[in-house]
């Protein structure tokens, strides 16, 4: 229970940033909306949902890469960001060493530089040329440039893919390990909850809004939820479980009583009220209880 | 002998090259060629609307330069037409534009080929003291944005996530892209302003390791360029511009070829001359 007794002890005030109902259009289309989130200092929070949920978005929107166009965001004064974007496409024609992309945005002594090569596990690429490395290794040195700022608070959109399996693992416990000793806060992005289901306080489950949020600590240890992942394999399986609507391959939505809007925001004209959830695999629900909705905006699992 | 015209000439070549080379640097490394060379077009009718409204032709090159840069952006926003096309309409139209403003105006009787190709005959001391005058603006200004430059060309979102704002970094480089193309008119020409920009930093780019390096090289490489070219000019009577050009493609063929970096100096300067 040693994440939940963080979870307590984590004071009002210590938010690193919050979104409230924030949300970003693009060409007459909501690619999210009615996000309700708060990073806090020495929480990790995960966001998962499938491809186009607006995870990226939303991370981005929380740093202030891009800005709402509705709700609010807010986040610390001289709120120091360590980013590792999702996609990173560096024109071959720009001569890049791993040394100098580790100093792209700052200046950095030697021996901070090294430190954090050697946590990712690429010491010996310090001089290596940015365009030759591997996607793992790439991946690594984005991580390691991300960490050697010492930000308050770290972004790190997917930051493992392409990384081995193992390297997988060491990746997140040094994720883990930095929050630990630092104290920042994380927002993590990835696909795959049951790698990082051991070092997130807290999971929110995008699929253009907020499907649903939690600690995965009592999820985690659940049988059922163990037969469910273990079935359907992947973070996916986190849907099937507490849904009361379906999307659709177009992107709409089909909710519970059969009515189908563009979106699962309650402004598209669909409310939810007094639905049950018939259909889905309900050995499951008992642990419903550690996903809160506390902005009504969510789903509520009557 | 050299006579007192060539010595301004090279003064000024050198100047421009310069500060071309790091300039030159991001207009590859950021794939902004094709908007160097609309910049450089819309200099016409820079020149068109100096004559006719009889304003200083720096002031009203730099001005089109500008208008043309923000018109860009205010249509990239919009996202209807592709960068490249928008690029395309804006780089021919300002220069059409200029070429029938300057038919129309009877009046007046300008060395077009002058414009289009650069002219060493051209060069007072007055472009001297604003080549190299302009020329360290553009330096300093560069040294200072150096940072959030380089940043927002790996990646405008981790610049703008780390607190760097790559917008204004992009902004005050667009504004130097337009004051280096409206000085570097009269050396080189509207028509090849860019190959100065592009092919001394492509030539650097085999023999550097990092950016700062290649952006340093990208400059010697170019001051060898105008050297060499005007040289050819002088001997053979070639219009200045051109001949700098071909000495910077000599030297862009060289550092294809397996050759060490120690050579290609000396054998880059004598190829120029004979070009």
């Amino acid at each position: 229970m040693l994440m939940q007794t963080t979870a307590l002890e984590r004071q009002k005030g210590d938010e690193l940033v919050t979104l409230a109902g924030a949300g970003i259009r693009r060409s007459g289309r909501w690619l999210v909306r009615g996000v309700d989130l708060s990073i806090h200092r020495g929480e990790i929070v995960t966001l998962i949902g499938p491809n186009g949920a607006g995870k990226s978005t939303t991370a981005k929107m929380a740093i202030g890469v891009l800005r709402a166009d509705e709700g609010k965001v807010e986040r610390k004064g001289d709120l120091k960001i360590g980013y590792v974007p999702q996609k990173l496409a560096i024109d071959w024609t720009m001569p890049l060493s791993v040394r100098r992309l580790m100093r792209l945005t700052g200046k950095l002594d030697d021996v901070a530089l090294m430190a954090a090569l050697t946590d990712v596990g690429i010491p010996h690429l310090a001089d290596a040329e940015v365009r030759h490395l591997s996607g793992g290794e790439f991946q690594r040195a984005l991580l390691a440039r991300a960490i050697a700022r010492n930000p308050d608070l770290l972004v790190l959109d997917e930051p493992v893919q392409g990384v081995d399996f193992a390297g997988e693992s060491a990746l997140y416990e040094l994720i883990r390990t930095i929050r630990n000793k630092t104290g920042c806060g994380i927002l993590l992005i990835s696909h795959d909850l049951h790698m990082v289901m051991a070092d997130t306080d807290t999971v929110i489950c995008l699929n253009g809004h907020v499907c649903c949020r939690g600690t995965p600590e009592a999820v985690s240890r659940s049988d059922d939820y163990r037969r469910l992942f273990g079935n359907v394999g992947g973070g996916l399986a986190v849907y099937s479980h507490h849904h009361d609507h379906t999307h659709l391959p177009d992107g709409r939505v089909q909710h519970k009583d059969g009515s189908v809007t563009d979106h699962c925001h309650p402004d598209d004209g669909h409310h939810h009220d007094g639905h049950d959830h018939d259909g889905h695999a309900h050995e499951g629900h008992h642990h419903h209880a550690t996903h809160g909705h506390a902005d009504g905006k969510g789903h509520s699992h009557a | 002998m050299l006579d007192d015209f060539f010595l301004r000439a090279l003064l000024a070549g050198t100047g421009l090259a310069l500060t071309t080379g790091p300039l030159g640097c991001f207009v590859v490394w950021r794939r902004m060629a094709y908007f160097g060379d609309t910049i450089a077009h819309s200099a016409l009718l820079g020149v068109a609307l100096s004559l006719l409204l009889e304003v200083n032709l720096l002031v009203s090159v730099f001005g089109v330069a500008v208008a043309v840069s923000l018109l860009l952006l205010l249509l990239q926003k919009r996202q209807a037409l592709s960068a490249d096309a928008l690029l395309g309409i804006l780089s021919h139209s300002t220069l059409a534009i200029g070429l029938v403003m300057v038919a129309f105006m009877s009046w007046v009787r300008i060395d077009l080929i002058a414009f289009l190709f650069g002219d060493i005959l051209a060069v007072t001391p007055a472009d001297i003291a604003l080549i190299w005058g302009g020329g360290l603006v553009v330096l300093a200004a560069l040294v200072v944005l150096w940072r959030p430059l380089i940043a927002s060309t790996v990646s405008a979102d981790i610049a703008e996530a780390e607190g760097l704002k790559p917008e204004r970094a992009r902004l005050l480089f667009m504004l130097l892209m337009a004051l280096v193309i409206a000085i570097a008119m009269k050396i080189v020409g509207i028509m090849l302003i860019t190959a100065l920009l592009i092919i001394p930093a492509a030539t650097a780019r085999r023999f550097s390791s990092a950016p700062e390096g290649m952006a340093i090289l990208s400059s010697v490489i170019g001051v060898i360029a105008v050297v060499g070219g005007l040289f050819g000019s002088l001997t053979y009577d070639t219009p200045s511009g051109p001949s700098i050009v071909v000495a910077a493609l000599v030297l862009f063929i060289f550092s294809l070829l397996p050759f060490g970096s120690n050579n290609l100096a000396e054998q880059g300067t004598t190829s120029g001359g004979r070009s």
